[in-house]
């Protein structure tokens, strides 16, 4: 807030001795007062604060995915107002503003036309609601700077109907942030409240077909915000996470003037017709439903861990090191709560450690490096891979479960793509943030005809899994957007789809009612512990790896040794896949070099997985 | 400032005769015979001096004073000429151009004397508002550009049959008085290199200067062909506007310029009927005035001059013009994205005769001028949103992807390359090692098969394309075919999709995915139109580029036949639902096939391994094996390459191997430019190679080469040269032509049975040893029968057992029955059920 008066005050000021600088130097003030300890957590979240809480015109940060970037406009950097009844000339600033002021003299010699882009961005597809409960219990501290009391209660249903018909440029907010499926409900039954009307607010009184907000995922909520960038163009790509702070506009002339539509004036100015409702309802929707953020500054956020210093700062390498005494601890605690919650299997354990710490960290030319791709084949049925996925939600951030049913398979979206009547990206299920853990569900397929939809869908999904990117589809040809998205498969045999390394569950205990079993496991698990679990598998992912040239020696000693004994069983492949073990299994200790040792252990592990997918091969007899 | 009333005036009165319809096209014959008197400024200064001053009505305008860049209707910009008789025609491309008026330089605001002054005393100071054109020396230079411009090196296929020592557009002239097509299209780069103050002013200032070309070259052509009929007078088209090439880079500064763009076409509007002039007709005393359209606004006359009664003037639409305007959008090509962005698309408004010329899906280069629409005011509302929208409004089209449908032998995607890029591309190409070193730049994380890479690496470069049309054997193959057959998990897809990521137009398909339909083209309906589009497949698009087919085994038959066309004849004939045509798709195929028994066996041959008819094999020009070699050498270096990749950092990486930039550029340039010739030795040395392998195998009585393998052995002889940047193809070339293929047929054609190598297994389908055994059962079985005497019948099982009683070697059913089919052939038996009946 008081930045933003800074803002207001110096801009004017600046613009009167026509000072270029003057841009620059109100970035750095944001910038190095950003930077400063805890300063960020001043600003009021988008994410977090219901969006009519909100003044407009004010500093606020968005946590957010590029969902999509539209073309770049040309706006008025700097215009002319008179004054009606001065005649006097001012010379005023158009930046970060969608609108100008009153009086404005289109005819200047001094306008000045600048370019800017528009980013459409939606809130961070699957992020887990424990860590958006997190993020605003954090938020509820700025919560003075703003006229957004948590602890108010929400005016009623009926009065917000009321408002609308008496006010329709009243700012209301459809959205707010929490799961549906959220079962923790401390602190949160006002916002809950506030969703209530939500379904009314999407459908504004005078439009008549829905907005969609295009989010990548079904059932999500939150606020989508057109992002007018300014600087640094040509360092954002699309599926980026940043964290925005920017000014906020909602002003209702930009509804209005969406809205309007004098058939005189499309008469004269085809223009305007050019444009078809369809693109007019995705590029201007009304503000107070896609609030526009004009960006200030943007932060590329590596993990969207609430409980993660998320700055690479000395705050962070400090947070890292005094974890990691506690890493190898932490772990063990970790891998003995997944083998009871994988019915007591510790190798399975192992494995789906592994892969949650996976992160896809370089591509040599077309190859994705450091992808692990999890099969876990002989998953219980019944609800156990729903439970399963609920455990694995509540772990990392960000997540989705893909059931994988032949009715879904056919008919939902996977693959974003172009609709160039309106214009823009429609999203699909597979646009998601880097590290999301995708979960496919594979023991929901049943037997049927895949159509021609389902067959791109799921080669789409062999697509994700082998090379780690989309072809996302522009109708006219196809675009490649690498991505680095971990999939764990759950099947019952091995799954269809291709995987780094398959693992079939051996269940140890066979409880009788195993909602009762795995409700009662995560039941016994504290808040601080699962919160450590957090924090170790978002650390353990950004943690450097090296190999020394020794190691290197050994690696390849062994290598050859193997392939010595029995050249068929033993193939690049494999050798690719253990070294990825290896360095997982290092990283998940908090090792940052392989040792001779974390070597061994792999291989060793390896083998114990082998060994088991031979023996499940050798009895069910001939599968491939 | 005396402003030539006269003129504007008796205008209207003569058009006022004129039956008025509303029409795109408008006369303006009849007062052209005052079109020659000097320029006179005519703005009101007024008009100047208040700018702030705006109706509040409707049609509202910013008067046109405030507009700084437009001509003015008695300026020579004026169309229409001193000797036409044909009518000009109004360009929206251009936007309004008739009210700017002309100021002098030097001295202060225009003064009615110093413009009525004879142009040519004052001609170097008179330019138009706001520009530094003057419209008497544009027009002069542009007419010595018209009558001088020679480019001898032309190769465009627009001037085809022009003779090139000639002034090629007054060639073109010529071809328009002969044609009656009255458009001139003009190449940017031509008049940059004529007169490079010419090609800036012209960049800059395109709605002033293309005005003053039009009127340049209406006066040159009916100076030389008086008496020729045109529609309507000839409109300069510039195209290939050097300044901009990509979308991204439009910003403000482009405004009101010329560029040129290239991009797609995704959607076409209908067409819109846009009104040029706005026909008014005073309620009280029925005079009528014409108002023109000034950029999208009317400014109706508030007061009827005739009668003088405020606001009596009514639109009659009926009488009013329109010109006909199209909007197409347009959307970055691919090739011109960084990557992980979206691409950006682009407004584009063509006009008149362009309207309906692409199409969605077409890609077209666009000449336009830039622009962006003025803010509108809006009466009720005090703040405006201070967004621009952008559009182009077009002057020239040019596809450059028709040449696929018509077959027109040039490749058109240019590609620009700065000098520096040149510079370091040749420095790299004089190096000795350069075949290595790219080879090895190829693919890195792929561990060895060097020969593999070099094939590839051949491939991405392409033999000459030679015509030879002439004699009546249409085009012979450039493009080189590699198939990749081996064990599976020997990164056969990964070296696909490097490949396929590598070429600018490369397509990736599987063979299980892929039907002969999405691989070569089919006939679609569209919804809307009802007209029938013939949407292009896999191997259409990836003409001159690489069509990567990934497990080739899997694809069905009538799939793989459609590739028997395509890779020896590089076309593909379509013919259905009513539309017959032949598409060119000159593409290489790198297909990868795996063994059809998981493993490969090593005691079969590529045919039996594969199981792919051998017509097709034989259209492979190298066919490699990749096989895991299980030697512990290959081990260890396989896990350093493997190990590496995973712990070295990227500078370490970049260091060891080229970048894929630079891959990308060099093959691209050699592609481009690089067309090498065989030169004396090599053609020795390519005969001798040949004889060579013909006289291996006549030896042992079989034939070991055909011609296909010597086209083959020269399209790789002419692709290594490439590889040297050498315009000759020279005796290296063909020793590392050879040596390759040499190779490849070591692993794929070898014998099983007696280890030769035996082209006959590709070319026929089975070894020629195999051939030899087939007849030497027949005979043996031939003779059995004979020693049996004179029996008209026998037993099927019986002669079998018998056969195999005689025979040393063991004789399966099989062999039996094709020796059975043999003597059949030979009318000798025939086989009917179970028995044998000798004939």
């Amino acid at each position: 807030m008081r930045m933003w008066f800074i803002c207001r005050f110096c801009c004017p000021a600046a613009q009167s001795n026509s000072n270029p600088e003057w841009e620059a130097k109100v970035l750095e003030y944001f910038k190095g007062q950003l930077k400063e300890k805890e300063s960020h957590s001043w600003v009021p979240s988008l994410n977090d604060v219901p969006l009519h809480y909100l003044k407009p015109n004010s500093l606020v940060k968005f946590r957010c995915l590029v969902q999509d970037m539209f073309d770049p406009e040309f706006y008025m950097g700097v215009y002319e107002t008179v004054d009606p009844s001065t005649k006097a000339n001012v010379l005023r600033c158009g930046k970060y503003k969608d609108v100008t002021e009153c009086g404005v003299d289109l005819n200047s010699r001094n306008t000045v036309t600048a370019e800017r882009q528009t980013f459409y961005c939606v809130p961070i597809p699957g992020e887990s609601p424990w860590a958006k409960e997190i993020s605003f219990l954090s938020a509820a501290r700025v919560v003075p700077s703003t006229s957004y009391v948590p602890s108010r209660q929400k005016r009623s249903y009926e009065e917000d109907d009321d408002d609308m018909d008496t006010q329709p440029q009243k700012q209301r907010e459809p959205h707010t942030g929490t799961h549906q499926a959220e079962p923790h409900g401390n602190g949160d039954s006002k916002r809950q409240e506030t969703e209530a009307p939500s379904s009314q607010t999407t459908t504004p009184s005078d439009c008549s077909s829905h907005l969609d907000l295009n989010f990548p995922l079904p059932g999500e909520r939150g606020p989508a915000c057109l992002v007018k960038v300014y600087e640094g163009l040509d360092s954002f790509k699309l599926n980026d996470t940043l964290e925005i702070y920017g000014i906020l506009s909602v002003n209702p002339v930009l509804t209005v003037l969406g809205e309007e539509k004098d058939p005189s004036l499309l008469l004269l100015n085809p223009t305007e017709s050019m444009e078809t409702p369809e693109e007019q309802r995705a590029h201007d929707p009304p503000a107070s439903l896609v609030p526009r953020l004009h960006m200030l500054y943007a932060r590329p956020l590596q993990h969207n861990n609430p409980l993660l210093p998320s700055a690479p700062t000395e705050d962070q390498s400090a947070f890292v090191s005094s974890f990691l005494v506690e890493m190898a601890s932490v772990r063990a605690e970790l891998l003995a709560y997944l083998t009871h919650v994988l019915l007591g299997d510790g190798l399975a354990a192992e494995y789906l450690l592994l892969h949650l710490i996976s992160d896809v960290y370089t591509r040599r030319d077309v190859l994705p490096l450091g992808k692990f791709t999890l099969n876990l084949s002989g998953c219980p049925l019944n609800s156990y891979t729903e439970r399963l996925y609920q455990i694995v939600q509540q772990l990392v951030p960000c997540s989705y479960r893909l059931s994988m049913s032949l009715h879904t398979m056919n008919s939902m979206r996977l693959v974003p793509k172009k609709d160039y009547v309106a214009n823009r990206l429609v999203s699909g299920a597979l646009q998601l943030a880097r590290n999301t853990s995708l979960f496919l569900d594979e023991t929901q397929l049943e037997q049927g005809q895949l159509d021609s939809s389902g067959v791109r869908n799921i080669t789409a999904l062999g697509n994700l899994i082998s090379w780690q990117k989309v072809d996302y589809d522009f109708s006219y040809h196809q675009m490649e957007f690498p991505c680095n998205i971990n999939v764990l498969v759950t099947s019952e045999g091995r799954s269809l789809l291709p995987s780094d390394c398959q693992v079939p569950l051996q269940p140890q205990v066979t409880p009788p009612n195993m909602e009762e079993y795995l409700t009662t496991i995560h039941m016994a698990q504290f808040t601080s512990q699962i919160n450590k679990f957090r924090v170790y598998l978002s650390l353990a992912r950004t943690l450097d790896y090296s190999i020394s040239d020794e190691v290197t020696k050994a690696v390849e000693d062994d290598f050859v040794d193997m392939r010595k004994d029995d050249p068929q069983s033993v193939t690049a492949e494999d050798l690719h896949r253990m070294l990825v073990v290896a360095r997982l299994l290092s990283l998940s200790l908090g090792q940052t070099t392989l040792s001779r040792d974390g070597w061994m252990r792999a291989k060793h592990i390896d083998m114990l997985r082998r060994s088991r997918t031979e023996q499940q091969k050798s009895l069910n007899g001939n599968e491939p | 400032m005396s402003s030539p009333t006269s003129t504007p005036g008796r205008r209207k009165r003569n058009r006022d005769d004129i039956p008025a319809t509303p029409k795109s096209t408008r006369r303006r014959g009849q007062d052209s015979s005052n079109g020659d008197l000097p320029a006179m400024p005519t703005s009101p200064a007024t008009d100047i001096a208040s700018p702030a001053v705006h109706d509040t009505s409707l049609f509202s305008s910013p008067r046109r004073s405030v507009l700084p860049s437009e001509v003015d209707m008695s300026s020579p910009l004026m169309y229409g000429t001193p000797s036409s008789r044909v009518e000009a025609r109004q360009r929206p491309d251009l936007g309004s151009i008739r009210k700017a008026p002309q100021v002098d330089l030097h001295s202060e605001p225009p003064s009615a004397d110093g413009a009525v002054a004879s142009e040519q005393a004052l001609g170097q100071k008179l330019v138009i508002w706001g520009t530094d054109v003057n419209v008497g020396t544009c027009k002069e230079k542009f007419q010595r550009f018209l009558q001088r411009f020679i480019d001898p090196t032309s190769n465009e296929d627009e001037n085809a049959g022009l003779d090139l020592n000639e002034p090629l557009y007054m060639q073109k002239l010529e071809e328009i008085s002969v044609v009656g097509e009255p458009v001139l299209n003009v190449n940017c780069s031509h008049v940059q290199s004529f007169d490079a103050d010419l090609y800036r002013q012209l960049i800059s200032y395109p709605q002033e200067v293309i005005p003053t070309f039009d009127m340049a070259v209406n006066e040159l052509f009916f100076e030389r062909f008086p008496d020729s009929i045109l529609e309507h007078q000839i409109q300069v088209r510039p195209y290939n506007a050097l300044k901009t090439r990509n979308m991204r880079s439009l910003n403000p500064e482009d405004i009101d310029q010329m560029i040129t763009i290239s991009g797609m076409v995704i959607r076409t509007s209908q067409l819109i009927p846009e009104m040029q002039e706005a026909f008014f007709q005073c309620q009280v005393c029925a005079f009528s005035t014409r108002v023109e359209v000034d950029r999208g606004r009317i400014a109706e006359p508030a007061v009827c001059r005739n009668c003088n009664t405020t606001h009596s003037l009514a639109l009659i639409h009926n009488r009013s013009a329109f010109s006909d305007k199209q909007m197409i959008k347009v959307q970055e090509s691919p090739d011109d994205m960084p990557a992980g962005q979206t691409p950006h698309t682009t407004i584009v408004y063509a006009h008149n005769d362009l309207v309906d010329k692409v199409q969605p899906g077409d890609r077209i280069n666009i000449t336009g001028i830039y622009r962006a629409v003025p803010m509108r005011e809006n009466p009720r509302q005090s703040n405006v949103k201070s967004v621009y929208k952008t559009h182009i409004d077009v002057i020239h089209f040019r596809k450059t992807d028709e040449k696929r449908l018509h077959g027109l032998d040039e490749d058109s995607d240019q590609k620009l390359f700065t000098e520096e890029r040149v510079q370091i591309l040749k420095e790299l190409a004089s190096k000795p090692d350069v075949y290595d070193r790219l080879s090895s730049a190829l693919a890195p994380s792929i561990y060895e098969h060097e020969d593999i890479k070099k094939g590839i690496l051949l491939q991405l470069f392409g033999g000459t394309r030679k015509d030879f049309s002439q004699t009546g054997r249409g085009n012979f193959r450039a493009e080189v075919n590699i198939l990749l057959c081996g064990d599976p998990g020997t990164s056969k897809s990964q070296l696909l999709q490097y490949v396929f990521n590598l070429v600018p137009r490369g397509q990736y398909t599987s063979g299980k995915g892929s039907s002969a339909v999405g691989l070569t083209a089919y006939v679609m309906k569209d919804p809307e139109t009802k007209q029938l589009v013939l949407q292009t497949g896999a191997l259409v698009l990836s003409d001159n580029g690489i069509c990567c087919i990934d497990e080739f085994d899997k694809m069905s038959d009538s799939t793989r036949s459609v590739l028997h066309e395509v890779m020896e004849q590089q076309t593909l004939s379509i013919a259905k639902a009513g539309i017959i045509c032949q598409l060119n798709a000159r593409t290489s195929v790198l297909a990868a096939a795996n063994p059809v028994e998981s493993q490969w066996n090593p005691k079969k041959t590529t045919i039996e391994n594969i199981q792919l008819p051998h017509t097709l094999l034989s259209r492979f020009d190298l066919i490699f094996l990749m096989l895991d070699p299980q030697d512990e050498a290959y081990d260890r270096r396989l896990a350093h390459h493997l190990v590496a990749l995973y712990y070295q950092s990227e500078e370490q990486i970049e260091e060891e191997f080229l970048d894929m930039a630079v891959l990308k550029d060099y093959i691209a340039y050699a592609r481009t430019y690089i067309n090498p010739r065989l030169n004396e030795e090599a053609s020795q040395a390519l005969i001798e190679a040949y004889v060579d392998m013909r006289k291996i195998g006549s030896g042992r009585g079989m034939v070991s080469a055909y011609p296909r393998q010597l086209e083959s052995l020269i399209r790789l002889a002419e692709a290594h040269a490439k590889v040297r940047f050498s315009d000759k193809v020279e005796t290296i070339d063909v020793e590392e032509a050879k040596r390759l293929q040499r190779e490849a047929l070591k692993q794929s054609a070898t014998d099983p049975r007696t280890g030769f190598v035996d082209i006959s297994i590709l070319t026929t389908g089975m070894s020629a040893t195999a051939r030899k055994r087939k007849e030497e059962v027949a005979q043996a079985l031939k003779k059995m029968i004979q020693s049996k005497g004179k029996t008209p019948a026998m037993k099927y099982q019986q002669l079998f057992d018998d056969l195999r009683g005689q025979s040393e070697a063991a004789i399966t059913k099989d062999m039996f029955e094709e020796a059975l089919r043999a003597l059949a052939d030979e009318d000798y038996l025939t086989v009917t059920g179970k028995t044998v009946r000798l004939l």
